[in-house]
């Protein structure tokens, strides 16, 4: 298996660390993994991103042109990534803050509403992981599991309720294309 | 300590040279290697080692030249145009014979360039960098792991044969995460031995004196034969590759650092579909692994270089082969970075007959 991901939002809204444990819940569940962040010139309030490849084989480039699996979290990403994406791609699409509808027909978009289910969980900065659960759940390229047994790992200074917060943040993304 | 833990490129060779013994840092930032002083601020104190942030890229070079005087392992990083900054007090201590320890995380150049991976540096590391006759080793990982794990060798090496050694990677080396597993256990340096040529104030048997230079006549000339000897010797014992399905290979394919792994996976993929390729990697730049490509150059017709530059390790692949094969080359400079899928085709063409790729010999 073969899966390249770009997750894309705002700074601020847990891309990059959302990205690390993408690539750590891979690596625990024994895949080549690598993770790659956009490390450029970017303005406050401009977009983040990185690239996860999540292998069976060991991973060329971690940088991500093409990706499989799109993650948006902010208006921005999608005008800027939706035409990278390949065909039969899936696109997961934070409609709490995406107001634009993705153009293309070849691909598989799923809209929920990642921000607004944070919030419901007890705090917005969750929603890196309600959107990682619903990426999980949708490929299978990582467990929810994996996922949950990353968090302590990746916030190594997370509070105990601060982790069973971003369990339940997982639970709901699962759940909302279950 | 055997656990296996998700690292950043720069963090990993920062951990490895502190679990290599390293207690001495100076640097000065730029991007993309800051991850490398960042964590030294920190981590250095906790072995009771040093970080020094310098005024300058020349400053810090400097202090090395001092700090590795007493004998210590010592380390500085930077990233390209810093690197160049740094080449004067380099070639200070390869005269002073000073085992010091560096990265250049290389980035697009030449003059300011771009932060973008690069492999535009190859002529500087392999050639010495600085003013006059020298050489330094230098090792090209792949992974992170190996960024990790290679900071050991490099001081073992450092100290054996009293040479500067540098790790030479890219940007996206230094900027990426992926599993690590660190091979060995933390070296606490109070327990080695005390080089014989370390200055530590004290009055010994002979007068230890480290400097750069000979000004009697013909004492110069003596100096750099010594050194050519200790180089010689190098170039004989310490080359290290990788070599892949060489055996069958119509085509090989070779890089270094980013470049390696993607002429892995162009290599993975056209086997699956029945093409002959094989790959070699060196994994010191210097001393070149020349044994490797001339034990092929007689069974193998074709070999693709790729590199993120424009044709500069190429010169070393040509000077190993010696025209006994056709090269072809692809060229990436300042950012672009090749795939997988991209290699396989152009050697799917080469295979086929195009020489489009080809390079005069």
């Amino acid at each position: 298996m073969f899966q390249g991901i770009i997750m894309s939002g705002f700074g601020g809204q847990g891309i990059i660390s959302g990205g690390i444990m993408l690539a750590y819940a891979g690596m625990i569940e024994g895949k080549q993994v690598t993770f790659f962040p956009a490390y450029g010139a970017e303005m406050r309030g401009g977009t983040a991103n990185c690239s996860v490849v999540i292998s069976s084989d060991p991973v060329a480039s971690p940088v991500v042109g093409n990706p499989d699996s799109l993650l948006i979290m902010n208006e921005p990403s999608l005008a800027r990534f939706e035409d990278s994406l390949k065909p039969d791609g899936l696109m997961i699409i934070n409609s709490s803050l995406v107001a634009s509808k993705p153009t293309r027909t070849d691909i598989a978009a799923i809209e929920i509403p990642v921000s607004d289910l944070a919030e419901g969980v007890g705090n917005i900065k969750t929603a890196n992981m309600v959107i990682l659960g619903a990426y999980a759940r949708k490929t299978g390229a990582v467990s929810i599991d994996g996922l949950k047994n990353s968090i302590e790992k990746v916030y190594v200074r997370a509070s105990a309720s601060m982790v069973e917060m971003n369990k339940k943040a997982i639970d709901k993304g699962a759940e909302a294309v279950s | 300590m055997a656990e296996r833990t998700l690292m950043k490129g720069n963090e990993a060779v920062a951990e490895g040279a502190v679990r290599a013994g390293c207690r001495f840092f100076a640097g000065y930032p730029i991007t993309p290697q800051n991850e490398i002083p960042e964590y030294m601020s920190w981590r250095l104190p906790e072995e009771g080692g040093t970080f020094i942030q310098a005024e300058s890229e020349v400053a810090a070079i400097n202090m090395l030249f001092g700090a590795s005087s007493v004998g210590t392992r010592v380390m500085t990083s930077s990233s390209s145009p810093g690197i160049s900054l740094k080449q004067e007090g380099v070639s200070y201590c390869a005269a002073a014979e000073l085992p010091i320890f560096y990265t250049n995380i290389v980035r697009g150049g030449p003059g300011l360039g771009n932060i973008a991976p690069s492999q535009g540096d190859y002529f500087q590391a392999t050639r010495g960098g600085g003013h006059g006759d020298y050489r330094v080793i230098v090792f090209a990982p792949k992974t992170v792991e190996e960024m990790a794990n290679f900071p050991r060798t490099c001081y073992e090496l450092a100290f054996k044969y009293r040479i500067p050694t540098m790790m030479l990677a890219d940007g996206i080396l230094g900027q990426m995460m992926e599993p690590v597993t660190f091979e060995f256990d933390p070296i606490d340096p109070s327990t080695l031995d005390l080089p014989d040529w370390a200055l530590r104030g004290s009055k010994p048997e002979k007068r230890r004196v480290i400097k750069s230079y000979d000004l009697r006549p013909g004492k110069m000339e003596q100096w750099n034969f010594r050194l050519e000897k200790k180089y010689d010797e190098i170039r004989e014992k310490e080359p290290r590759y990788e070599a892949v399905n060489i055996d069958d290979a119509d085509i090989i394919l070779t890089g270094y650092g980013t470049a390696a792994r993607v002429c892995e996976s162009a290599m993975a993929l056209g086997r699956k579909e029945g093409l002959k390729i094989g790959y070699i990697r060196p994994i010191t730049l210097w001393p070149f692994p020349k044994s490797v490509f001339r034990e092929v150059r007689d069974k193998v017709e074709k070999f693709f270089v790729v590199e993120m530059s424009l044709g500069q390790y190429v010169e070393d692949v040509k000077l190993s082969l010696n025209g006994r094969s056709e090269i072809y080359l692809h060229k990436r400079p300042a950012g672009g970075i090749p795939t997988g899928e991209e290699v396989l085709e152009l050697t799917r063409k080469i295979l086929s007959g195009d020489k489009t790729k080809q390079v005069e010999e």
